[in-house]
């Protein structure tokens, strides 16, 4: 253009600073890299690791399910009811029930805070590729989420059976641990996952977080309600379908006999995380931030 | 090289850009100038691509932001100082944005150093001020050592330490070829910095021209005369003679009067003939500040009205004089005298002024209370605060000086 160029500055090689760009300016020193998924994940895991409400939430987290099964396991421990023929695993229930509310405030803060700080702003622009944005939250949010929730329901698990090892309660087989470990972890990490994506579409803190809590505690709510003969069917689907019923499932005490078993939890929080995903790529490339 | 054609922004049924054209060149410091809401961070997020223009598109380098290859080390933005996760300290923020731009990690040193925070980098943004908040913006768009370069308001809140830094930091950054887009609406901090204007107002382009371009387009240059204050028929004789002469001739409050049309020599000579003393003729050229005053005076959104403090006031006590009213508030327009070709600018006939003097433009005639430009009537009627008053006030002593505030400050302020 008519603009006087000034000398480039130092020797830079030539390097393709400015693919496709017929105007000679600046060119960095700095060598250019071609980014990839993993340099949005690095930089993910720079952003979980470096905030307080990540070790809060954790925090609490990994407090609510070791703290309460122990406390579960030395109340029936102490207590010596008869529960021989039961499963020892079935305790850490209740501590990882209360524990899901911090994977998903957890979950909603990865992908929402942003939005609420203003950083999505500054994040986009460093990375234009959006979804590459949210994949990266994913996975790094996933993988630390399994990680603790797998930790922590697996000291409880030994615990549970080491406590109750003289009560006569059942050693508990291959699968069962599997479950109990393995499965719920994958589950609650899943659920965290969902509530990244609700979070990712509502992007506001608060809100996706109540959304998520209502979701979590609702149809069990409603479903006491139900009095009415006509509406039987719906009750009972409310029922088996709610979180915390599939939650039970991991451990094989459902509140039915009926409805979904064995690993059927995972396959639908599985196919509900896929979904609200799609959901959530499709706006977050459509939408301005 | 950033280049817009016919972008357009609506949100719902308000349009906040409409068919913008523009090109910023590398080299230069180009300046993006408009008054509060007229769309200039809009148009910023449509170059970054965080929002989808309406209509047209924006390039930068031949490609739309979002599909441009390495961007981050080709576009460096400061939109917003305070868009970072307060819980985060000034180092992290700065690692994750390397890491997500394939940046090596010393680099986040090397550039808290050149904005100098250091010493806080192992600090919360939180606790940061708006000025550290600013720096460690400029810190994140230096990350990548790019090309191209945005900030939008970069001087909001930082010191005059701070204000001299970044206007350096700009001219050094476009010395060496690169391209940087500034948005302000500091004008006399885009005298100092920007090569290049482009001034924008309700969404739409109003120019697009160097600075120095711009000053003489948008203000005249004019002069200043000054008769005798003892003798006031003099400065009506002289007013009538330069308006005859093709002049044109506005009273200012301090009872001197402002003559544009007419070279210097020419209006000595009219006095001369004329049998007037002078005793002041003055060459000024209006500043940046007030060329964009005037050219935005229409375009503005959030305007601010005198405060009329209705019942509160004091009856003034006989002979006092009112207070002058500051240029700005309530009064558009009282800035530099329109541009001789343009001729008929809204200029607010300065009311209170002895007949004679009132400026012979097609506003010249005495306006009535309710249309003159100079903002709606006071309506408490209080006779007293008028616009500028024209003549001392015949109470005053006739040698009464400029009052208090002279809203004219017009005197290159460069």
């Amino acid at each position: 253009m008519s603009t006087p160029q000034p000398p480039m500055p130092q020797a830079a090689p030539d390097r393709q600073a400015a693919p496709g760009s017929p105007y000679p300016g600046y060119t960095s020193p700095i060598p250019v890299v071609r980014t990839t998924l993993w340099h949005a994940v690095a930089s993910e895991w720079t952003k979980i690791r470096s905030v307080r409400s990540t070790m809060w939430t954790l925090g609490v987290f990994v407090l609510l399910v070791v703290g309460i099964g122990l406390l579960a396991g030395a109340v029936v421990a102490g207590s010596s009811p008869d529960v021989s023929g039961a499963n020892p695993l079935e305790l850490g229930f209740f501590g990882l029930l209360l524990g899901s509310m911090c994977v998903i405030t957890l979950g909603v803060l990865t992908t929402a805070s942003e939005y609420g700080t203003g950083m999505i702003r500054t994040t986009m622009v460093a990375c234009p590729n959006r979804g590459r944005v949210l994949a990266a939250k994913a996975i790094v949010f996933f993988l630390v989420a399994f990680v603790v929730t797998l930790v922590s329901a697996s000291l409880v698990a030994l615990a549970h059976v080491a406590m109750l090892e003289g009560d006569g309660v059942l050693e508990p087989s291959g699968e069962e641990w599997l479950k109990a470990t393995v499965g719920v972890s994958l589950y609650i990490a899943l659920l965290g996952l969902l509530s990244l994506a609700v979070g990712s579409v509502i992007r506001h803190s608060a809100g996706a977080i109540t959304i998520m809590i209502g979701a979590v505690l609702a149809p069990l709510v409603i479903a006491l309600f139900m009095f009415s003969q006509s509406l039987k069917d719906v009750q009972q689907a409310l029922f088996e379908y709610s979180i915390p019923n599939q939650l039970s499932i991991f451990y094989a005490n459902s509140l039915t006999d009926s409805g979904p078993s064995g690993w059927d939890p995972l396959w639908i929080m599985l196919g509900l995380t896929a979904v609200a995903f799609a959901g959530a790529f499709a706006l977050l490339e459509k939408r301005d931030v | 090289m950033i280049e817009a054609v016919g972008l357009t922004k609506r949100y719902g049924d308000k349009t906040a850009v409409y068919n913008l054209s523009f090109q910023v060149r590398p080299g230069a410091v180009t300046g993006f100038l408009g008054p509060n809401g007229s769309g200039k961070s809009t148009t910023m997020r449509m170059i970054l691509g965080l929002d989808n223009p309406t209509a047209g598109h924006v390039t930068i380098g031949g490609y739309p932001y979002r599909r441009l290859p390495n961007a981050p080390r080709q576009v460096g933005a400061l939109l917003d100082a305070k868009a970072v996760h307060g819980g985060r300290t000034a180092r992290n923020h700065l690692l994750s944005l390397a890491q997500l731009s394939g940046i090596p990690a010393r680099r986040v040193d090397e550039v808290l150093g050149v904005v100098g925070l250091q010493e806080v980098a192992k600090r919360r943004s939180k606790g940061f001020s708006l000025g550290m908040g600013q720096r460690l913006g400029i810190a994140a768009a230096l990350l990548g050592d790019p090309q191209v370069l945005l900030f939008d308001e970069p001087v909001n809140g930082l010191d005059p330490e701070g204000i001299l830094w970044v206007r350096n930091l700009m001219k050094s950054l476009a010395a060496e070829g690169r391209t940087v887009f500034v948005s302000s609406h500091l004008m006399s901090e885009m005298a100092l910095t920007a090569d290049h204007l482009i001034v924008i107002g309700r969404g739409q382009l109003l120019a697009d021209m160097s600075v120095k371009d711009f000053i003489s387009a948008n203000s005249a240059d004019f002069a200043r005369v000054r008769t005798p204050d003892t003798e006031p028929q003099l400065r009506e004789k002289l007013t009538s003679a330069l308006t005859e002469a093709g002049g044109q001739v506005l009273p200012e409050p301090d009872g001197a009067l402002r003559v544009t049309g007419l070279p210097l020599p020419r209006i000595s000579d009219i006095a001369h003939d004329s049998d007037v003393r002078l005793w002041e003729l003055s060459p000024h050229q209006a500043s940046l500040e007030e060329a964009y005053m005037r050219m935005t005076q229409g375009a503005v959104d959030y305007r601010s009205v005198a405060d009329q403090r209705a019942g509160l006031q004091q009856p003034l006590p006989p002979g006092a004089q009112p207070p002058m009213p500051v240029p700005g508030q309530g009064q558009p327009g009282w800035y530099a005298p329109p541009p001789p070709q343009q001729g008929g600018q809204p200029f607010p006939a300065p009311q209170g002024t002895p007949g004679p003097s009132a400026p012979a433009g097609p506003y010249g005639a005495p306006a009535a209370p309710g249309t003159a430009p100079g903002g709606p009537a006071n309506p408490y009627a209080q006779p007293a605060p008028q616009a500028p008053a024209g003549a001392p006030q015949p109470t005053a002593a006739p040698t009464a000086p400029a009052p208090a505030t002279d809203p004219t400050k017009s005197e290159d302020a460069r």
